[in-house]
């Protein structure tokens, strides 16, 4: 896994609570048997119409906006456990997703992933909102080692949450299936001993 | 120092724990389907080593499979080539497949329990988030992700926190026309879609130790609906009654053995919960779903609630606040899924549209859970009286819960649905799902609207 770098972007504000993975990549689009491309169906239902063209309401079409900081909702990625969300955000350019509350399978997801879920308190969340609509260039900066989501211009911040192992793995670039491996003696161990 | 049944299960399964860190929990039962395991093959493939324990694997093709004409080759090529991965990984790694034209074949949660599989006091896990479902035998069961898929493979452990622990306790007899679905759509609503988000539910009370196994399994499977990762149950005579004689429960003196240990399996009295709600089973009513979550449920003679955030909902819906759903017209109706379509499932619709006939507007999707639930269906005779209503039956599989196969809810069309998400296009794009327990669908099936079967039994 890639290590971890300080992410310092513009933001995609995503305004809408309860986004649940079948909204991220729907059904009909996990049937790859590899985990690329899934970014090109990335919110295809609200990102595209019928015949396939991009639908200019949707804020990812939206040539003005880029970053790879999206910015949503409370309880983000409810729903289905697909690790294909969490592809898809990240193969489409996302490195951090920030809103104040995410779902549980989701959050491990990304996190073996590289994409970095950054949870915030619902009144700063909603400052990020503000100042984005204000501003849409705002830049935010989100530092790991210091677990810090930096609003650039106004200088305000806030702390997030990661457990502590995962962010250690983050910011190394260690992949856990190699240490689980590392412990196949412990394990068989004890499988001798289970009763 | 009083442990809960959680505590329980949990302790004995740490391998280790990582200092500051998550525990490596033994895994005892690992199910994979076509959709969630193709890249955790590869990357065990990539890595140069080999399945840890396969034997602790079983895997079933259920998410992208048609529900018509199985024995044919599948016409969607990349389902079929989905299949066919499945099929290649499992012989390749040594593990024990029931594809498509195996008798055992069927929704994952559906042939766990079925086959015996599932087991009281198990760590059970799979790619699919309705893995809560077996928590109805007293296993920790919950979904992963395919990352996690492949760790499992490789090592048969999993690095897990373990989460904050909630108590719902229902008490009391439930009222006719009143089922497990509509228990656990009641507590969704009261508790929101991400309510328990972080926790790991136990349910406990009389209304659930009444259930069937198969109703047990209704309430655990739609724990995630809430943003829980699992919910279990303790398992009583009616687990153990239930796993007799089932293909691969233990038999003889060994299922006597089990039993006794199975029956150690329970939350001590004055254990701690981090969260305890209490709700009583007369206040359940037959519930719906009117938006885009699970927890937006109201009971079936209620009018749509003015509630701040529900207008894109709503719109998405095509319905506005204060409008009831009862009497509202709906072309599609879908009973299956790995939340209602087992063999109980289909005797409760059976009941209602026995003698009767379809109304004309309705198209309706009938697919049972398993091969078993198929044959069980056929055996007690309930084709006929499907067939004689105008219903068909379909072949097993995940079908129009998430439409991943061609069968799909057209756009902007209302589905009374008894499966387990209402999401923006769960059953095809555009679509719009309202959840609701396997008696209203089969009410709903008849009128060619939104009933209460209670105006009807």
């Amino acid at each position: 896994m890639e290590k971890y770098q300080i992410i310092e972007s513009t933001a995609i504000p995503l305004e809408m609570e309860n986004i649940d993975t079948d909204q991220i990549i729907p059904a009909r689009f996990l049937k790859a048997t590899d985990r690329s491309g899934f970014g090109d169906n990335l919110f295809r239902d609200w990102r595209f119409d019928l015949n396939g063209n991009p639908k200019p309401e949707f804020i990812l079409n939206d040539p003005s906006r880029t970053g790879t900081i999206l910015i949503a909702g409370k309880n983000f990625g409810s729903g289905s456990s697909r690790e294909h969300a969490a592809w898809a955000l990240y193969d489409y350019g996302f490195r951090a997703i920030v809103s104040s509350f995410f779902a549980d399978i989701f959050t491990n997801n990304a996190l073996n992933n590289g994409l970095l879920i950054v949870q915030v308190p619902d009144e700063f969340l909603k400052r990020l909102f503000d100042a984005i609509r204000q501003n849409p260039k705002t830049i935010i900066r989100i530092n790991l080692e210091n677990q810090e989501i930096v609003l650039s211009e106004r200088g305000e911040k806030e702390h997030f949450p990661i457990n502590s192992y995962k962010k250690k793995c983050l910011l190394k670039g260690f992949d856990d299936i190699d240490y689980m491996l590392s412990l196949k003696q412990k394990i068989e161990k004890f499988e001798s001993q289970f009763k | 120092m009083a442990k809960t049944l959680f505590d329980k299960i949990w302790e004995k399964h740490i391998v280790d724990t990582i200092p500051d860190g998550p525990d490596i929990l033994y895994i005892d039962q690992h199910f994979i389907h076509e959709v969630t395991s193709p890249q955790a093959f590869a990357g065990i493939v990539k890595r140069g080593i080999a399945v840890l324990r396969p034997e602790k694997t079983v895997a079933t093709a259920d998410h992208n499979v048609p529900t018509k004409d199985q024995h044919l080759p599948i016409k969607d090529l990349l389902s079929r080539q989905q299949v066919e991965k499945l099929t290649e990984n499992c012989k390749r790694h040594g593990i024990t497949l029931y594809g498509l034209g195996h008798p055992w074949q069927g929704i994952v949660h559906v042939i766990g329990p079925e086959l015996g599989i599932t087991q009281p006091g198990q760590t059970i896990v799979c790619g699919d988030s309705h893995t809560a479902t077996h928590g109805a035998f007293g296993t920790i069961a919950f979904g992963i992700g395919t990352s996690e898929v492949e760790m499992v493979l490789a090592s048969q452990c999993l690095l897990q926190y373990k989460p904050k622990k909630m108590k719902i306790t229902v008490n009391g007899q439930l009222t006719p026309g009143v089922v497990s679905k509509d228990v656990i759509l009641y507590i969704i609503a009261k508790l929101t879609a991400g309510g328990g988000t972080g926790y790991f539910i136990e349910y406990s009370g009389s209304t659930f130790s009444e259930m069937s196994m198969e109703a047990r399994m209704t309430v655990c499977n739609m724990s995630i609906e809430m943003g829980a990762r699992g919910g279990l149950m303790a398992p009583d005579d009616v687990t153990f009654n239930y796993l007799q004689g089932r293909e691969f429960a233990p038999k003889g003196k060994k299922y006597a053995e089990s039993v006794e240990k199975w029956k150690l399996l329970f939350s001590d009295s004055d254990s701690y919960f981090d969260s305890e709600f209490q709700f009583y089973a007369k206040d359940i009513e037959p519930m719906v779903t009117w938006g885009t979550n699970p927890g937006q449920g109201m009971k079936i003679t209620d009018q749509i609630p003015d509630s701040p955030g529900s207008n894109k909902a709503l719109e998405y819906m095509g319905l506005s606040a204060g409008e009831p759903l009862l009497g509202k017209k709906v072309n599609y109706i879908f009973i299956g899924s790995c939340t209602n379509g087992r063999i109980e499932d289909f005797r409760d619709v059976a009941r209602i549209v026995k003698g009767k006939k379809k109304a004309s507007n309705v198209r309706a999707y009938l697919v049972p859970g398993s091969k078993l639930v198929e044959k069980q269906i056929e055996k007690e005779g309930l084709r006929r009286i499907f067939e004689e209503a105008g219903l068909e039956v379909r072949q097993p599989g995940c079908s129009a819960c998430l439409g991943m196969n061609e069968d799909k809810v057209p756009r902007g069309e209302l589905c009374v649905s008894t499966s387990n998400r209402n999401f923006e296009g769960r059953q095809g794009p555009g679509a719009r799902t309202i959840l609701v327990s396997p008696l209203t669908a089969a009410a709903s099936a008849i009128t060619g609207s939104i009933t209460d079967v209670r105006s009807i039994i």
